[in-house]
C-alpha cells in the first residue's frame, strides 16, 4: 500500500547561499517576462519586439530617459512613504488618500503663497503638503494606536473618502471660473517646481524624491528611532519588553508616513500639472506598497524599484504607441512582478531535495 | 514476540537529523522507555509511529506485519493511541462526549448509551472519572485521564505517553502509574517517553535510550542503576548543576524585590494574581514552584512591567517601581530575562542589535546610532558569554541555547540588582540548561536577589534557597529549601493545602 509521491521536496533552510542573492532580481526579471508575454502574444505582438518598446527604447533617447525619471519621482515619494509604515509594522495602504491631502495644501497654498519669492514658497508648500499628508494619516493611525482598529481597512477607506472630498472640491467652490472643468485654478508661476533641465517635464521635484530617500536611509540604519522602528516592525511584544514604547513609535512612523506621501502630491501639483485634478495621480499611493515590498523595505531597494517602474510606466506607452498593445500591460507587469518577487523571496528559504 | 517493530528509521528535518537508523521493539504487555535530553528523537520517533510524520526510510511492523502509517487514522486502526502534553479535548463537552467525538459513526448521538459505554470502559481500565463531567472543570491530571481514556475506548493496545509526568503534581503522578501498572495486566503496552529518570527506574520494565538521533542502547530497566541511564542519556557520568548550601550567612539580609500584595488581571481581564507579598533578599534565589498555569507567567509580565498590576506594589531595592516603564525598572536595577525567547528579543533583527535594544539610550548622540561603540559592547559580550554566533547574524537562526546566551548577556551584563527568571530552561538542552542555572548560581553569589519561576521542580530544588508555591495565583506556602520535600510541595502545588 506504499502510495506514489512526488520524488522531490522542498526543504527550509535558514541561509540562502550567497550566489543566490544577485540571481534573485534576475530570476523574478525573466519570470515576469515569461509570464506577460503570454499576454503579450494574445495582444498579437511580438514579446521580443514589445520588449524593446517596454525596457529598451525608452533609455535610448535623452527625452523619453528624462520622461523616465519624471515618472519615478512620486514614485520615489510614494515608496519611501510606504516603506516608512510597512518597517514599523503599520501598514499603511492610505498613501493614495494622502498624496491628494498634500495636493489641496499645495494648490490652496500656490495660490496664497502668490507674492510671496520662491524661495521661501517652495519650502512652505512642501512643509504645509506633509503637514496635511499627516493630518489626514493621524485619523487611522490614532484609531490604531488607541483602539487596536485593522489600519489597513481605515486607511484604505480614508482613500476613498478623500477621493469624494477632492471631486466635491473641484466641482464646487474651486471649480475653475474660466474654463469651468473640474480643476483648481493655476498655482502661481512663483510656487511652480523649477525645471532641472530646461525644456523637459524634469523638475525639482526629483531632487525631493532623492532627499527622500536619503532621509529614509539615514533614519532606518543610523539613528536609535530607526531601529526601534524595525524592533516594532519585526516583533512588538519583544520591543515593549525591551522598552520600546510601540504606541509612540507606529504613531510617528505612521505620520511621517503620512506627510511623505503629503509631499508627492506637492511635487505633482507642482512639477506637472500646476492645478489640483481628480486623476492626478494614477494610483501613485497604491503603486508606493508594490516598491516598498520589492524594494524590501530599504532605501536602496526602493529607489532602484521606483527608477525601474518609471521606466515600465514609460515604456508601456511606447509600446501601446508602437504595436497597438493595451497600456495596461505596465500596470499588468508591475502586479505580476509583485506576485513573482513574493513567491521568490519566499522560494529563496528553501531547497530542492530529492527523496531518499 | 514483539508487538511493534520500528527497523532503522531514518528523519531527516532539513540538515537535522532527528533519528538516524532507530531501532526500537516493543514487547507485549511492558512499559518501555523512551529516554533521551530535549532533541534527541523521542517524540519525533513516536510521531512517526503515530502516522503524523513520514520516515524518510526504514520499516515499521505491528504484531510483525510491515505496515505504512499514513495518518493517525491509520495509526488508530492499528490500535495505536498516543496521548500528548497538548491535550486535544474540546472544554464544554462533557467526558463521554469527548471520548466519542470523532469515533462515533452514527447520526444521531444516543447521550445515556454513550456514557454508559464511556463508564463501562473506564471502569474496566480502573480509570476513576465521571463521565457526565464537563471537562473544562476537571484538572489537569483528570483531563490525562479523560485522554488515555479517549485512546483506549478505541481500542488501542499500544499506548505512547509523551511526557505525561509534566503537567502533574507528584500526587497525580502516582496515581498515573497505578493506571499504568492496571493496563500492563491487562495486557496493553505503554511507551513512555521521558527525560526523568526516578520515574523511568519506577515505572518502566525496559529503556531505549536515544542520544542526537541516535539509539544509544536497549535495557532492563532491573539491571541498571539511574547514574548508568544518565551516563547513556548524556554521554557522560555527572550532569546537572546545583547550589551549593550554606552561602548565605544569616543575619542582616537586605530586601531587594518586595512585591506587597500585588493584584493582576489575565488577558480576559479577570483577577489571575490574588493578593502575591514576596520578598527576596540579596544574595538569594527565590524558587516559585507550581502547576503551569496558576499565574506564573503573569507574575513575571507584572514584575517586568509588561503587564500593570492592578493593586498593589513593587518595590526594588527600596525603591518604589509600581507602574514604571520597562525602561525606567531597567535603570533601577531590575534585570529582566523574558520567558519565551522569541518574543523576548526581536529574531529578525541581528545578535548586536538585540543586545544594544534594551539601552539604545546608551549608544545613542543626538538620536544617531554610536555604531562603533555598538560593535564593540556586543562583541565584548559574545565573548564573555560564549555566544556561538556572528555579530551580524540574524537571531532566528540562532540555536535556543545560544539565543538563551544572548539574552542573559543583555541582562546580566549590566549587573543587575534584582534578577527575574521565568522558565529559563525551557526546551534547551543539557549543556545549555547547566550554563544557565551556573549563571544565576554566579550572580546569586554577585549578590543579585533572583526570582526564579519554573514548572520544573527538579530545577527549583536544585537552585532555590526558599521555595515559595504559587496556586491559582495565590502564594500557598513559602518554605526554607531544606524543608522543601517533593512530597510537601506536591501538596501545595494541587491547592489540597496552605502553609504560612
Amino acid at each position: 500500500m506504499e502510495a506514489k509521491r512526488f520524488p522531490y521536496q522542498l526543504i527550509k533552510t535558514d541561509t540562502p547561499p550567497f550566489w543566490m542573492r544577485p540571481l534573485i532580481p534576475v530570476l523574478i526579471l525573466l519570470t515576469t517576462f515569461l509570464i506577460t508575454a503570454g499576454l503579450i502574444l494574445t495582444a498579437r505582438a511580438n514579446p521580443f519586439q514589445a520588449y524593446y518598446y517596454f525596457l529598451i527604447s525608452p533609455l535610448s533617447s535623452q527625452v523619453s530617459f528624462l520622461e523616465v525619471l519624471v515618472k519615478s519621482t512620486p514614485l520615489m515619494l510614494t515608496g519611501v512613504a510606504v516603506t516608512f509604515a510597512f518597517a514599523t509594522g503599520y501598514y499603511n495602504i492610505g498613501a493614495e488618500g494622502q498624496l491628494y491631502a498634500g495636493a489641496i495644501a499645495a494648490a490652496w497654498l500656490g495660490i496664497v503663497l502668490g507674492g510671496v519669492p520662491a524661495i521661501f514658497a517652495i519650502p512652505l508648500m512642501i512643509i504645509g503638503g506633509f503637514l496635511a499628508g499627516m493630518v489626514w494619516a493621524l485619523i487611522p493611525a490614532l484609531l490604531k494606536v488607541r483602539l487596536a482598529v485593522d489600519e489597513v481597512v481605515t486607511t484604505l477607506l480614508m482613500n476613498s473618502i478623500m477621493a469624494y472630498i477632492v471631486s466635491a472640491i473641484l466641482n464646487g467652490p474651486w471649480r475653475d471660473p474660466n474654463s469651468g472643468w473640474p480643476q483648481s485654478p493655476e498655482i502661481a508661476e512663483n510656487t511652480m517646481f523649477f525645471k532641472l533641465i530646461p525644456r523637459s517635464r524634469l523638475h525639482f521635484g526629483f531632487i525631493v524624491g532623492l532627499a527622500a530617500i536619503a532621509v529614509l536611509w539615514f533614519i532606518l540604519t543610523q539613528t536609535s528611532f530607526g531601529l526601534k522602528m524595525r524592533a516594532v516592525g519585526l516583533g512588538k511584544p519583544a520591543a515593549q519588553f525591551a522598552g520600546i514604547n510601540v504606541g509612540t513609535t507606529t504613531l510617528i512612523a505612521a505620520l511621517i508616513s503620512g506627510g511623505i506621501a503629503g509631499i508627492a502630491g506637492v511635487s505633482e501639483v507642482a512639477g506637472i500639472q500646476f492645478h489640483l485634478i481628480g486623476d492626478l495621480s494614477a494610483g501613485y499611493g497604491y503603486t508606493g506598497v508594490i516598491i516598498a515590498t520589492l524594494g524590501s523595505l530599504n532605501a536602496i531597494g526602493v529607489f532602484v524599484a521606483s527608477l525601474f517602474f518609471g521606466l515600465i510606466d514609460t515604456g508601456a506607452q511606447t509600446v501601446s504607441r508602437a504595436l497597438g498593445v493595451p497600456v495596461y500591460l505596465g500596470e499588468v507587469t508591475q502586479a505580476v512582478m509583485l506576485l513573482v518577487a513574493l513567491g521568490m523571496y519566499l522560494l529563496q528559504r528553501y531547497r530542492i531535495v530529492r527523496r531518499a | 514476540m514483539f508487538i511493534v517493530e520500528m527497523q532503522s528509521i531514518t528523519k531527516r528535518f532539513g540538515d537535522l537529523i532527528a533519528n538516524d537508523h532507530v531501532n526500537f521493539q516493543l514487547r507485549k504487555g511492558e512499559v518501555h522507555a523512551l529516554l533521551g535530553e530535549n532533541g534527541a528523537g523521542k517524540t519525533t520517533l513516536m510521531r512517526i509511529l503515530y502516522g503524523l510524520y513520514h520516515p524518510d526510510s526504514g520499516v515499521i511492523k505491528v504484531k510483525d506485519q510491515p505496515v505504512v502509517i499514513h495518518s493517525p487514522k491509520d495509526a488508530i486502526q492499528l490500535g495505536i493511541g498516543m496521548v500528548t502534553q497538548h491535550f486535544a479535548l474540546v472544554p464544554p463537552l462533557t467526558v463521554a462526549e469527548n471520548v466519542v467525538l470523532g469515533y462515533q459513526n452514527s447520526f444521531v448521538l444516543n447521550q445515556t448509551q454513550i456514557e454508559e459505554s464511556v463508564a463501562e470502559a473506564a471502569r474496566r481500565f480502573g480509570l476513576e472519572i465521571n463521565p457526565k463531567a464537563i471537562v473544562r472543570h476537571l484538572s489537569v491530571g483528570q483531563r490525562q485521564r479523560v485522554e488515555i481514556l479517549k485512546a483506549l475506548y478505541r481500542n488501542a493496545q499500544i499506548l505512547i505517553l509523551d511526557e505525561p509526568t509534566a503537567v502533574l503534581i507528584p500526587q497525580e503522578v502516582d496515581a498515573l502509574f497505578e493506571t499504568l501498572n492496571r493496563l500492563k495486566e491487562e495486557g496493553l503496552s505503554v511507551i513512555f517517553i521521558s527525560h526523568k529518570l526516578h520515574e523511568v527506574t519506577q515505572i518502566t520494565d525496559r529503556v531505549t535510550v536515544l542520544r542526537d538521533g541516535k539509539v544509544v542502547g536497549t535495557v532492563n530497566t532491573a539491571d541498571v542503576t539511574q547514574k548508568e541511564l544518565a551516563a547513556m542519556m548524556v554521554g557522560r557520568e555527572t550532569f546537572g548543576v546545583s547550589r551549593s548550601e550554606a552561602n548565605s550567612e544569616k543575619g542582616a539580609q537586605k530586601p531587594m524585590l518586595e512585591l506587597i500584595n500585588l493584584c493582576a488581571n489575565d488577558d480576559k481581564n479577570l483577577p489571575i494574581l490574588k493578593n502575591i507579598c514576596l520578598t527576596v533578599f540579596e544574595g538569594e534565589i527565590l524558587g516559585i514552584a507550581g502547576v503551569g498555569g496558576n499565574g506564573q507567567r503573569e507574575l513575571a509580565e507584572t514584575i517586568c512591567g509588561v503587564r500593570q498590576p492592578t493593586a498593589g506594589n513593587i518595590r526594588v531595592d527600596g525603591q518604589d517601581v509600581t507602574g514604571k516603564t520597562p525602561s525606567e525598572l531597567t535603570r533601577a536595577g531590575l534585570g529582566r530575562i523574558p520567558e519565551d525567547r522569541h518574543e523576548g528579543m526581536v529574531v529578525h533583527l541581528t545578535v548586536t542589535d538585540n543586545l544594544v535594544l534594551e539601552h539604545l539610550d546608551e549608544f545613542t548622540r543626538n538620536g544617531v546610532l554610536d555604531h562603533k561603540a555598538i560593535r564593540q559592547y556586543a562583541g565584548e559580550l559574545i565573548r564573555k558569554f560564549q555566544i556561538k554566533a556572528k555579530p551580524n547574524d540574524i537571531t532566528r537562526t540562532l540555536s535556543g541555547g545560544n539565543m538563551q546566551k544572548v539574552l542573559l548577556a543583555r541582562v546580566l551584563a549590566r549587573q543587575p540588582k534584582v534578577i527575574i527568571a521565568p522558565q529559563p530552561t525551557r526546551g534547551l538542552d543539557i549543556g545549555a540548561t547547566d550554563y544557565v542555572r551556573q549563571q544565576l548560581l554566579e550572580q546569586r553569589q554577585r549578590g543579585a536577589a533572583i526570582l526564579l519561576i519554573s514548572e520544573d521542580l527538579d530545577e527549583i530544588l536544585a537552585l532555590s534557597d526558599r521555595i515559595a508555591v504559587i496556586y491559582e495565583g495565590e502564594i500557598v506556602g513559602t518554605l526554607p529549601a531544606a524543608e522543601a520535600t517533593p512530597e510537601r510541595l506536591g501538596l501545595l502545588m494541587s491547592g489540597a493545602v496552605k502553609e504560612h
